[in-house]
């Protein structure tokens, strides 16, 4: 029996319409929904059915960032994750590859059987953790992945890429990120709620980890809004369609 | 002065037109050589495309058979093998180079920039964050190698005609076989090519179902155009996943795009933005969409669309 690592971001909820600070210095985030990053969501649910089929009994949830980050843990827990870790960064965005060698620490430590993550973080859209932790940790990575069977010490997935469908078998352990249509996360019950407030979530720092933030990542500049499409014309019949196409020279 | 490699793409025998764009954005850096660094079991078809194009002074091959199939984990420690030496590694930003470009930037023990839509200079990127509501200008640290992902709707091909030299490369690099290819879905539409079409024509949820999807067929092969979808017809089980066009699906830049019951949210929109003229139908006149589209119609698009292809086709005639 073992463990599933599966990371849990914070970030500006998918339904926000983020907008860029005047000073460019980020995005406005004060007094805006925050929430779990949606693929996290799906790690963790695939995390826990795989737990419920008795393959493994503990699914672990990490979080890295704010201390404000406990609260998307809270929601883990209550999903059903056994317990919580937050590794506390202060001071803006962590690096993927920062990232990465937090989950490799936690992996050697751990010995999962699995780390779930998601396929990017809807933020600052990188997608590069999962795959610099297989790096790191000279483990397979499958990414994308819409359907995920293990069997055993190997694991069949599908993967979702642009020609359509893809099937790789891997060993375990490996790192899987998770797409959209692997699962369709379970919602949280009030109950489960109360229960999660039992169970133990810790906090830790990139020091006490030993590991070192990595200076080697691209660094943000600024931040601009993107140029707005304006609102064109509105036709009323299928032959103005027509018309207006013809004029704008597309047909 | 840069020294850029790029890894290439290729499906079927044929390079992926992800490479020609990689090398479009490498040519955007003004001075510099350009490599681009082939791995395949069967190289020579593909170093001949490669070579042709336009800017690339040297195509680097890896022939083996473990490169039959593209598993990152198999192709990372060659291309980090590869890499050394040069000031930039670029790879696609399609599925192939957003699963590899990672792990060989960790390898390197370096991060990555994803998704550059512009190079201001050798070390100065912007790229889209927050599904492209936020443009952000990124610095890679000096003194190292930069790894890169190219957005794909915001290069143009390079052309043909160039004359790269083509060299077998040797590296050393254990090879794992803890990763094994298994079978992949083959596309059987003659339909264009969603990420390179000129014309895209696309369905949402308003289809309501995969027979009515079909509707859509006969407006895109009067156009000529590929058939896209937004997330929630795939969600629906309407279309296949590969045909999703939005934040976490392909992101597109065609000359026309037709969305027709699709209403437009963050997430789609992110994915069309770079569109030259957007189409949109839709029933409810206040759909998000209208807010981007060059040309709308409120209407049932179970009428306009017979109509527009039955009118699209006269037109040809």
């Amino acid at each position: 029996m073992s463990t599933i690592l599966v990371g849990i971001k914070r970030v500006i909820d998918y339904s926000v319409r983020v907008r860029v600070k005047p000073d460019g210095s980020g995005v406005v985030t004060d007094g805006v929904k925050m929430s779990i990053n949606p693929f996290d969501e799906i790690a963790l649910e695939e995390a826990l059915r795989i737990k419920e089929r008795g393959i493994v009994n503990e699914v672990i949830a990490v979080g890295i960032g704010p201390a404000d980050a406990q609260q998307q843990l809270r929601s883990a827990l209550a999903m059903g994750a056994d317990r919580a870790v937050l590794v506390q960064v202060d001071g803006g965005a962590v690096a993927p590859l920062t990232a990465a060698r937090v989950f490799l620490k936690l992996a050697q430590k751990h010995q999962p059987l699995l780390v779930i993550l998601g396929k990017q973080a809807i933020d600052d859209d990188n997608g590069q953790t999962g795959q610099m932790l297989a790096a790191l940790w000279d483990r397979p990575q499958a990414t994308f992945a819409s359907k995920l069977e293990l069997d055993g010490n190997r694991a069949r997935v599908t993967r979702e890429v642009d020609t359509g469908l893809e099937s790789i078998e891997i060993d375990l352990p490996a790192v899987v990120t998770t797409d959209l249509r692997l699962n369709e996360p379970r919602y949280i019950k009030l109950p489960d709620i109360m229960k999660a407030k039992k169970k133990p979530l810790d906090t830790t720092t990139l020091a006490e980890l030993g590991v070192e933030a990595a200076a080697q990542s691209p660094r943000a500049v600024k931040f601009t809004p993107p140029p707005v499409r304006s609102r064109g014309i509105m036709v009323k019949t299928v032959d103005e369609l027509v018309g207006a196409l013809k004029q704008r020279g597309v047909i | 002065m840069t020294q850029i490699l790029i890894v290439a793409e290729h499906g079927n025998g044929r390079l992926n037109p992800s490479t020609a764009k990689c090398v479009s954005c490498a040519q955007s850096f003004g001075e510099g050589t350009i490599d681009i660094a082939l791995l395949a079991a069967d190289v020579a078809p593909l170093a001949a495309e490669a070579a042709a194009l336009m800017g690339v002074r040297r195509v680097l091959t890896l022939e083996r058979p473990e490169n039959a199939e593209p598993l990152a984990a198999v192709y990372a420690p060659q291309v980090a093998a590869l890499a050394e030496g040069y000031t930039h590694l670029l790879g696609p930003s399609t599925t192939f180079g957003k699963d590899l470009m990672p792990r060989v930037a960790a390898l390197l023990g370096v991060g990555q920039i994803s998704d550059v839509m512009t190079v201001e200079s050798a070390n100065r990127f912007v790229r889209p964050v927050y599904a492209g509501n936020a443009l952000m200008t990124v610095e890679a640290p000096a003194g190292q190698i930069a790894v890169a992902t190219v957005r794909m709707a915001s290069f143009q091909p390079a052309a043909g005609g160039g004359s790269a030299s083509i060299e077998a490369a040797t590296v050393e690099a254990s090879l794992p076989s803890h990763t094994r290819f298994l079978s992949r879905t083959q596309a059987k539409s003659d339909r264009p090519d969603l990420q390179t079409a000129k014309r895209v024509v696309s369905g949402g949820r308003a289809l309501a179902s995969a027979e009515n999807f079909k509707l859509l067929y006969g407006l895109a092969d009067a156009l000529g155009a590929a058939v896209g979808a937004s997330r929630a017809a795939v969600d629906a089980g309407y279309v296949p996943n590969e045909m999703q066009v939005g934040q976490t699906g392909k992101i597109i830049a065609p000359e026309l795009y037709v969305a027709l019951g699709i209403s437009g949210a963050i997430q789609h929109l992110t994915g069309i933005k770079d569109a030259r003229t957007i189409v949109a139908v839709n029933k409810d006149s206040e759909a998000p969409i209208f807010e981007v589209a060059d040309i709308g119609m409120v209407g049932d698009l179970f009428q306009v669309v017979p109509e527009l292809e039955r009118l699209l086709r006269a037109e040809h005639r």
